[in-house]
């Protein structure tokens, strides 16, 4: 029988429930890693290297070397373990967040300085909100990774 | 005997902790934030706790997908504040309880809570931003934290995560084993995380502050009523990250009032939106 799963109809959000976790777990490994100066340095170094000593599928290293947090979200990844690679090179969670919206790193803050995006239409797919599939991408950003 | 005299909550955003550590915390984005702790800070002098029981959930820093305890609780002497990927917040080691620590522990796993016990465990922001907001900048050279400290982390990151029911259900019982505890101890609880946020997708930035204050509101007068909110309310109302919140039950659960005494007494309650992606909220609550 089918596991219950009612938050699959909330737009614009993944949850990292166990089916994503196993999905994830050699990329979201690969990003505990980073919490080691040493392979920070070695990361930045040879990217492409790094990645290849982990069993990872090759969607999930592009996704990573894209830095595009909605792909590495898609592959399996979980927001606190990819927040590392974001630290790596630098990044704040405000950054990060934002690049996932469309909205350059100024319209993303615009946004939260306002009050943040708003509940409505966002609760429920097939709603008109912000975050509904047919508004993306939100912003004037030309990149996909932060 | 050791008793538990108030609660607090609060949120536990990293930006919070960066703000402090990078010498920011004057900037007038960073003092609206602040400024709503600076009761906090004065009260918590007064009060002088012995031991705060601090619930926290670990941010794929201590628990990687290895392994995924629901709720583990620290029982070391110590506890390094962890590197992040920024490297180690500069804040000082954090001093456990092993004693009361364990205490609890035996005594909630023999009330059918299955804890995960934790004698080696580095804390990341989720424990050191909320002793930073109630203490102030600590320097770790010269200061160190003004109480002994028991982590308590809860899964919320991989889904599904312990029910809010459960999570009250667990603060009293919590309530019963500190109340068990010999020593005359000063405890208090907190529960720490949300209020409303999310921090992916392209529904990344949602805040709802009705919603959280309507939560503020029931954490106070209705905890049993609140505890029954399912998980997707939470998702669909608060984001992906809003979740969280369901650790505020366990403080709520650990007063007096769930057990037949009276109602606590709010001391301070403070809300603002945003501290980077999140609303910040705290309450002080005194039994």
């Amino acid at each position: 029988m089918a596991l219950h799963k009612p938050y699959l109809d909330v737009p614009g959000t993944t949850i990292f429930d166990a089916e994503q976790s196993r999905k994830g777990y050699h990329l979201n490994q690969f990003c505990m890693s980073l919490m080691k100066a040493d392979n920070r340095q070695a990361f930045l170094a040879d990217p492409r290297a790094y990645l290849d000593q982990w069993p990872m599928t090759e969607a999930q290293k592009q996704a990573v070397l894209a830095r595009d947090l909605n792909r590495c979200i898609a592959e399996g990844g979980n927001i606190y373990f990819l927040a590392k690679i974001g630290a790596t090179y630098g990044k704040s969670f405000q950054q990060m967040a934002g690049s996932m919206t469309g909205m350059t790193e100024e319209e993303y803050r615009d946004m939260m300085i306002a009050g943040g995006r708003s509940v409505e239409g966002n609760r429920h797919l097939g709603e008109d909100g912000s975050a509904q599939p047919h508004r993306q991408p939100q912003g004037s950003s030309t990149t996909t990774g932060f | 005997m050791a008793r538990i005299t108030a609660s607090v909550y609060t949120s536990h955003v990293p930006a919070i902790g960066a703000a402090l550590d990078l010498g920011k915390s004057g900037e007038p984005y960073w003092q609206k934030v602040f400024a709503g702790y600076e009761f906090g800070n004065r009260w918590l002098q007064a009060q002088k706790p012995d031991v705060v029981f601090l619930v926290f959930n670990d941010h794929a820093t201590a628990f990687s997908l290895d392994m995924i305890p629901t709720f583990a609780i620290g029982t070391a002497a110590q506890y390094q504040p962890a590197d992040e990927g920024y490297g180690a917040r500069p804040v000082p080691v954090v001093q456990g309880h092993p004693e009361l620590a364990s205490h609890i522990a035996q005594s909630v796993i023999q009330e059918d809570f299955d804890l995960t016990i934790v004698n080696r465990m580095d804390v990341d922001h989720g424990l050191t931003v909320p002793l930073s907001l109630m203490c102030g900048a600590r320097d770790p050279k010269t200061e160190s934290w003004p109480f002994k400290v028991i982590p308590f982390a809860v899964n919320v990151v991989q889904y599904p995560v312990p029910s809010g029911r459960r999570c009250f259900a667990l603060g009293q019982a919590i309530r019963r084993a500190v109340e068990s505890f010999d020593e005359d101890l000063n405890v208090q609880i907190w529960g720490t995380g949300g209020m409303s946020h999310q921090l992916q997708g392209p529904r990344a930035g949602l805040i709802n502050r009705e919603w959280d204050n309507h939560f503020l509101d029931r954490l106070i007068d209705d905890p049993a009523g609140l505890s029954q909110v399912p998980h997707i309310e939470y998702v669909r109302e608060a984001g992906s990250e809003g979740i969280e919140l369901v650790m505020w039950l366990i403080a709520r659960g650990a007063m007096a009032d769930v057990a037949g005494g009276p109602k606590p007494r709010v001391a301070q309650r403070f809300y603002h939106v945003p501290a980077s992606n999140t609303a910040v909220g705290h309450l002080i609550l005194e039994d």
